[in-house]
């Protein structure tokens, strides 16, 4: 293909053999070393009724007081009118590889008696990084590297009740499933036998199909067959049913984080006891990377498509049209004004 | 298979400096440590994308030395060197080692040089790198863009390929380099470069650096800032330009074979670091930076062209008071701006149409008016001519009537005197 003119597109490629070493493949050990440098950002979402343990369940996973505990509030804190949320980041380091939490917590979400609209504040909270990420992408000087507020994750508590989705869950779940990544969770699920989680799971994820809720991992976006089949397994297990503490206590000579209780010590990070190493292997050691990824190449750029097409923006359209090519043109009629007309006219 | 330019996320990448961020320290291992691989797993799944552009004359050696760079053997065409004007050449081929798939296109220029009046080389280069931002950009302007999915062909490296001469550069390669150097990461090689002995090579790429300088040309610089490779990266600054010998041909040296180029006078080993650079072109170009080409290509290179394209458009990021403006603002200014030349056009021709139509009309009834004056003069005419032929005929008639009577006056006197005479005859008969 001989390009010399104007348009140029490349056309299939072809396959070739190397006949010996080249070295590409350490362009892996370069991005690990640009990635490590430059340190990676991840913001996560806890919704729920005060008292499921949200907090506590954020200082487990990420081993550090990273939330306040609201441990015993106030009378006249319960009594909030509208959901606050709250942000808080912190810089942690593991290994050479630097990360920005951001907590966002949602105090005040399902507390109140009439908790109609309750998600509201949220959805805005959502769709306002969005926004706020758009527009710095718009800039015509932008930063060299876009501060991401959005929320990549959101990990709803589920109160142990051994039932069924509550309204208020579903009509959360169903809104906030659009724009954000929901991961659900059932909290306190000390509470529960194995027969009883079980069942309730699978009263969850029926009310979550009827209910037309996709959670995360969505089956929409599993990349390749091998996705498939771990997203398929991680599917079958969700929601999962976790525990929280930030107490060790010693067990068969180990140091293990762990509630005790009069009747034996719940490990929490045993499997056999509940399911919070799954969801942390999820959240932080596997699927980082992909929640961050879906963020953004889909729910953002749903919001792109809708916040674009709202203000009758025809970004792409109206850069063609709007302004005149080099040489004079108005590429929409294609004629040079008004000259044209006149000749055509002339055919009366 | 899908091929994202991993860029995506190295959009990322500078170090955070939040001042509401406060550090914390972590009771135990959390996991996120695994993050890096996570993120380069997925770019090992999804394949990286690499763009080479070769600048320099014909038969300078630019094939062979990617064939030698890469191992294989791509299809080479042989150029002639009547190319009228300078043309760019682009394949693109699919490469894998071990688990890494490597998108790789190779773009060379085709009669470069060639050409008597050389004004106009570089242009036709600078246009394709152009065209390729353009067409990104393009896709990240769209309402609807898949830019993960998107084949990214902007040219991550220029290798500009300098002739042997042990001289200086030519003053097109000071243009054309001068040209280029504010988009795309221009990497300047010395050709052939067994031609030039030790001593000559050294003063050679001295000169070429310092003219270089002289000139302003930016060429691109090895990164320091991450000490893993700030060492080896410092040194081949301090080496560059290439002198590169590029063969796909082996030669038996000792009991390897090893890629050469055989002369009765000896072997040029390429792999060699004591006979050429070409080892160290190999490594600095693919195994210690080609990340770090890539992201400067992103963020420096297309960066500077969107700003210049948008702002060649109109936008910006302030008005005239200073006061911020988003994108999007500006898009509404504009858009009534449009809207309302558009109504004011529509007017105008409107009104010209009007005015056209009238004109029209004025001139058909004067048409009109015209035609039947003709015709009523027709008609008078007409009229005339057949009161003036009924009188003519009127005066025939009289005359052919007065003819008629003269002419039965004449037969009857005629006849008479016939009668006479023929009775006079009959009495002269009788007499005899």
């Amino acid at each position: 293909i001989l390009f010399g003119t104007t348009d140029y597109i490349p056309t299939s490629s072809k396959g070739r053999d190397l006949f010996g070493y080249v070295g590409i493949e350490a362009v892996l050990d370069q991005m690990r070393r640009k990635t490590m440098k430059a340190g990676f950002e991840f913001n996560i979402m806890v919704v729920g009724q005060s008292g499921l343990g949200k907090s506590t369940l954020v200082n487990t996973l990420f081993k550090s007081k990273v939330s306040r505990k609201s441990c015993t509030p106030n009378y006249e804190e319960k009594i909030s009118k509208t959901v606050k949320l709250q942000s808080v980041s912190h810089v942690i380091e593991e290994k050479g590889v630097k990360m920005k939490l951001t907590v966002i917590d949602t105090p005040g979400f399902g507390d109140q008696i009439n908790n109609e609209n309750c998600w509201e504040p949220i959805v805005n909270y959502v769709n306002e990084q969005y926004e706020r990420y758009l527009k710095e992408e718009l800039y015509v000087n932008r930063k060299r590297r876009i501060p991401d507020t959005r929320v990549h994750c959101c990990v709803y508590f589920l109160p142990a009740t051994g039932h069924w989705l509550r309204p208020i869950d579903v009509e959360f779940m169903k809104r906030l499933g659009k724009i954000v990544s929901i991961v659900p969770v059932i909290a306190k699920a000390d509470t529960l036998t194995m027969e009883e989680r079980q069942e309730f799971k699978q009263r969850i994820r029926h009310d979550l199909k009827a209910n037309g809720i996709r959670v995360y991992p969505q089956t929409e976006y599993d990349e390749d067959p091998e996705d498939r089949i771990l997203n398929d397994k991680i599917r079958e297990n969700i929601p999962f049913a976790v525990v929280g503490t930030d107490k060790e206590h010693q067990v068969n000579g180990n140091k293990v984080l762990g509630r005790k209780t009069k009747w034996g010590i719940i490990e929490v990070e045993n499997m056999a006891h509940c399911e919070f190493a799954n969801l942390r292997d999820l959240l932080i050691r596997s699927h980082l990377q992909d929640l961050k990824d879906v963020t953004h190449n889909i729910h953002y750029e749903t919001f792109r498509v809708r916040r674009l097409n709202e203000s009758n923006l025809t970004v792409h359209g109206l850069a063609l049209s709007c302004f005149p090519m080099e040489n004079g043109t108005n590429r929409t009629n294609g004629t040079n004004g008004t000259s044209d007309r006149s000749d055509s006219e002339s055919h009366l | 298979l899908m091929y994202a330019p991993v860029l995506k996320r190295i959009r990322y990448l500078q170090p955070f400096q939040d001042k509401n961020a406060q550090p914390l320290t972590l009771s135990g291992h959390v996991g996120f440590d695994s993050l890096p691989h996570q993120l380069v797993n997925k770019s090992t799944c999804q394949g990286f994308c690499f763009n080479i552009l070769c600048i320099g004359e014909t038969g300078i050696g630019k094939s062979t030395l990617m064939d030698t760079l890469f191992n294989t053997n791509f299809e080479n065409f042989e150029s002639s060197h009547f190319e009228p004007k300078v043309k760019l050449r682009a394949q693109t081929y699919d490469l894998q080692e071990s688990n890494v798939r490597l998108k790789l296109t190779i773009v060379n220029t085709v009669g470069f040089g060639d050409q008597l009046n050389k004004d106009k080389s570089y242009q036709h280069v600078v246009d394709y790198i152009d065209t390729q931002f353009e067409s990104y950009l393009q896709e990240e302007l769209k309402i609807k863009r898949s830019l993960h999915n998107y084949h990214d062909s902007r040219i991550h490296a220029c290798l500009y390929f300098i002739a042997p001469s042990g001289h200086s550069l030519k003053s097109l390669d000071l243009v054309t380099m001068k040209k280029l150097d504010s988009k795309v990461n221009i990497i300047p090689v010395i050709a052939k470069a067994d031609t030039i002995s030790k001593t000559e090579l050294h003063k050679f790429k001295i000169k070429i650096m310092s003219e270089l300088v002289s000139n302003g040309v930016q060429i691109y610089q090895f990164p320091t800032d991450d000490e893993t490779v700030s060492k080896i990266n410092t040194a081949m600054n301090g080496i560059l330009p290439f002198a590169v010998v590029g063969s796909t041909e082996e030669v038996k040296i000792g009991n390897k074979m090893v890629k050469a180029r055989q002369y009765p006078w000896g072997v040029v080993q390429v792999e060699n670091e004591n006979h050429c650079d070409f080892v160290k072109l190999r490594e600095m170009l693919i195994c210690v930076n080609m990340e770090d080409l890539r992201e400067q290509t992103h963020t420096r290179h297309y960066e500077l062209y969107r700003r210049c394209k948008l702002e060649e458009m109109g936008f910006t990021d302030t008005n005239p008071e200073s006061k911020p403006v988003s994108l999007q603002e500006t898009y509404e200014a504009k858009r009534q701006e449009f809207l309302g030349e558009l109504q004011h056009r529509e007017e105008e021709m409107r009104q010209m149409f009007v005015q056209r139509v009238k004109e029209k009309e004025t001139e058909l009834k004067e048409a009109e008016r015209e035609l039947q004056g003709k015709f009523e003069q027709l008609k008078r005419l007409h009229s005339e001519e057949k009161s003036k032929l009924d009188e003519k005929r009127r005066t025939l008639e009289d005359e052919i009537n007065t003819f008629s009577k003269k002419k039965a006056a004449t037969e009857l006197l005629q006849g008479q005197s016939f009668n006479a005479n023929t009775n006079l005859k009959k009495d002269k008969d009788r007499k005899k």
